[in-house]
């Protein structure tokens, strides 16, 4: 394979992880824009949303355009749990006990998870299929394209979500102030349940899509949900486009360092870029130090 | 002072007996680890409870340590006791240099950056074969000699550890009624108060981050040399999360809740072996109800619970 061909190659695997990073890292930005909370257990809504669709169609027997649907309400349902259980009851709590909360919270799924499902890794097969393509010399899953279709329509949807609807511009109000937002007779702990409930579709949808490619266990929500995490970091913690770019950055630089330098180390790179991010721009990449996010 | 010297003692004399109870059966080597456990939990108290600042990561300074010790005695053939004051030295001033950016971080953003520098220290020991011996371990670390005594057994481990645990305990509680104690508990109420009073906040807390890992690498070192064998699955993600476990059991900022919480969380899975895999669980319930129900631990929670309950009692008697 020529140098070119396999640039291109990096390149577009590069994008297919980076748009699962940004519709994880998304969902990071919507919680923390509606609450100040990083939600830790964000990652486990990932894995669920893949565990439930490998069980539902390979146990269960559903057909995927049944199964994909169902996984994802089952996801959110956790999601709203959480939420109602966890984080509703505490009213004024320290960032700190926040953070234990959703770490907390994050071991407890990943834990019951592994009790009902089991510790071995799981193969989802392709939506349309396992036949490679052929593109500009790379080659291609036609999953990867699923991915980017389904990016695509996603965060176009959370677009017009945020800017037309008014449950999405009363999200907006409250995270540019909630105190405000209360004031003029926003429910406010509703719009914290909504953030959660949109974050954890989100999330759940990556888990799945991405789940064909790179296989799915009760596990691989943290190291998945932090490379999300640093993706909403790049792109200054807004819930738009500059989330979905600080992911793209990311899943190429992962996969041109995973192919050109060392794969051993490939998930070394993300974070090595977070702590970089936090250390010298804090509030992203494509931001003005406006507001204090640290 | 005279009763946290007393408390002192009669710690002291209750890990000096222990042994004599227990003698030969195998929890002398449990109470090894509560006393390795002890070590980090304090050490990590110290940064969680007093300062008010999250480490994630601190499992990572504990696989410096016993790398660190564990490559320099094996591979290079240095002196074990040198290799160990190497390795604490080493790590504090790294973690002194670390420091300075990474505190100027709060809450979730600290916790995510101190995560991070965790994962990639385990991603370190995983990949760096050569040194490390990667994902299947690194064997044949030397036990600790002094003159003609080897510490090649569970007793002269137990008493090895335990004098390292008791001196890091005694420091420890020296520093929470000092003045810097006083420092750090102002940072964590409110730093901006505590630097209006004229507490250099910003070097406190990389002073007490250097400190926290030094002990946590010191740690390290002496869990290598007891074992003979160490891998990487020992200083992952979920130990820092069972580190904090610990430190939240026992209380934040409570020394001896600490060493509650590290003897707890170390018997709980020897005593109820079928959960072995599940004690993930465990702890995921116990972070979310003690920090919802009794956030100051169980050393400052129950006096508290009891007190409320008494009163209660009364009335219905």
């Amino acid at each position: 394979m020529q140098i070119s061909d396999q640039l291109t190659q990096y390149l577009f695997s590069g994008f297919a992880t980076g748009a699962i990073y940004a519709l994880i890292g998304l969902g990071f930005a919507i919680i923390y824009n509606a609450t100040g909370i990083i939600n830790f257990a964000q990652g486990e809504f990932v894995m669920l949303g893949g565990m439930f669709t490998v069980s539902l169609i390979t146990t269960a027997g559903l057909h995927p355009g049944v199964a994909v649907p169902c996984a994802i309400i089952l996801t959110t349902v956790v999601g709203i749990l959480f939420e109602r259980l966890a984080i509703r009851p505490l009213k004024s709590a320290t960032p700190l006990s926040l953070v234990i909360i959703t770490i907390g919270g994050s071991i407890l799924i990943r834990g019951i998870a592994m009790l009902v499902w089991d510790k071995d890794t799981h193969a989802l097969p392709g939506f349309s299929g396992d036949e490679p393509i052929e593109i500009f010399g790379a080659t291609l899953m036609p999953q990867h394209l699923w991915i980017f279709a389904v990016t695509i329509v996603v965060i176009g949807m959370s677009k017009l979500f945020f800017s037309y609807t008014i449950s999405g511009k009363a999200m907006r109000a409250c995270s540019y102030n909630s105190r405000a937002a209360s004031l003029i007779g926003i429910d406010v702990r509703r719009m914290v349940l909504f953030s959660f409930i949109i974050s954890s579709a989100m999330g759940s949808l990556a888990g799945i899509i991405i789940a064909p490619l790179t296989m799915t266990s009760y596990d691989v929500g943290i190291m998945i949900g932090i490379k999300g995490f640093c993706a909403a970091i790049i792109g200054g913690m807004s819930s738009g486009f500059g989330t979905v770019l600080g992911g793209l950055i990311l899943g190429v630089l992962e996969s041109m360092g995973a192919g050109l330098v060392s794969s051993g180390y490939k998930d070394a790179i993300a974070f090595v870029i977070l702590l970089l991010i936090l250390f010298i721009r804090p509030q992203g990449l494509f931001k003005k130090a406006e507001t204090e996010r640290v | 002072m005279k009763r946290e010297l007393l408390k002192f003692l009669i710690l002291a004399i209750v890990v000096a007996i222990l042994p004599a109870l227990l003698s030969g059966s195998y929890l002398v080597n449990v109470l090894i680890f509560v006393g390795i456990h002890t070590m980090l939990a304090v050490a990590l108290n110290l940064l969680l409870g007093f300062a008010g600042q999250i480490s994630l990561g601190h499992a990572g300074f504990f696989g410096l340590g016993a790398y660190a010790s564990a490559i320099l005695t094996t591979t290079y053939g240095i002196n074990p006791w040198l290799a160990m004051v190497a390795a604490a030295v080493a790590v504090s001033l790294l973690a002194f240099a670390i420091g300075f950016p990474i505190l100027k971080l709060k809450g979730h953003y600290l916790a995510m950056a101190t995560l991070g520098l965790g994962i990639i220290f385990f991603i370190i020991f995983n990949e760096a074969v050569d040194l490390t011996g990667g994902p299947s371990g690194f064997s044949g670390i030397p036990n600790l000699k002094i003159g003609s005594i080897t510490f090649d057994n569970d007793l002269k481990n137990y008493a090895l550890i335990w004098l390292f645990t008791l001196v890091t305990v005694l420091l420890s509680l020296n520093l929470a009624n000092s003045r810097i104690g006083r420092a750090l508990r102002a940072i964590h109420d409110s730093e901006v108060a505590a630097r209006v009073m004229g507490v250099n906040s910003r070097l406190l807390k990389v002073q007490i981050f250097a400190l926290s890992a030094g002990i946590s690498t010191l740690a390290g070192s002496l869990y290598a040399h007891t074992m003979g064998f160490i891998s990487p699955t020992s200083f992952g993600f979920n130990f820092s999360i069972e580190l904090i476990t610990m430190v939240i059991i026992g209380g934040l900022g409570s020394i001896y809740g600490s060493l509650i919480g590290a003897f707890i969380l170390t018997i709980l899975p020897e005593a109820l072996r079928t959960f072995q895999d599940y004690d993930i669980i465990i702890y995921g319930l116990i972070l979310i109800l003690m920090t919802m129900f009794l956030p100051g631990g169980l050393v400052r929670g129950v006096p508290g619970l009891l007190a409320r309950l008494r009163p209660a009692g009364r009335q219905e008697g």
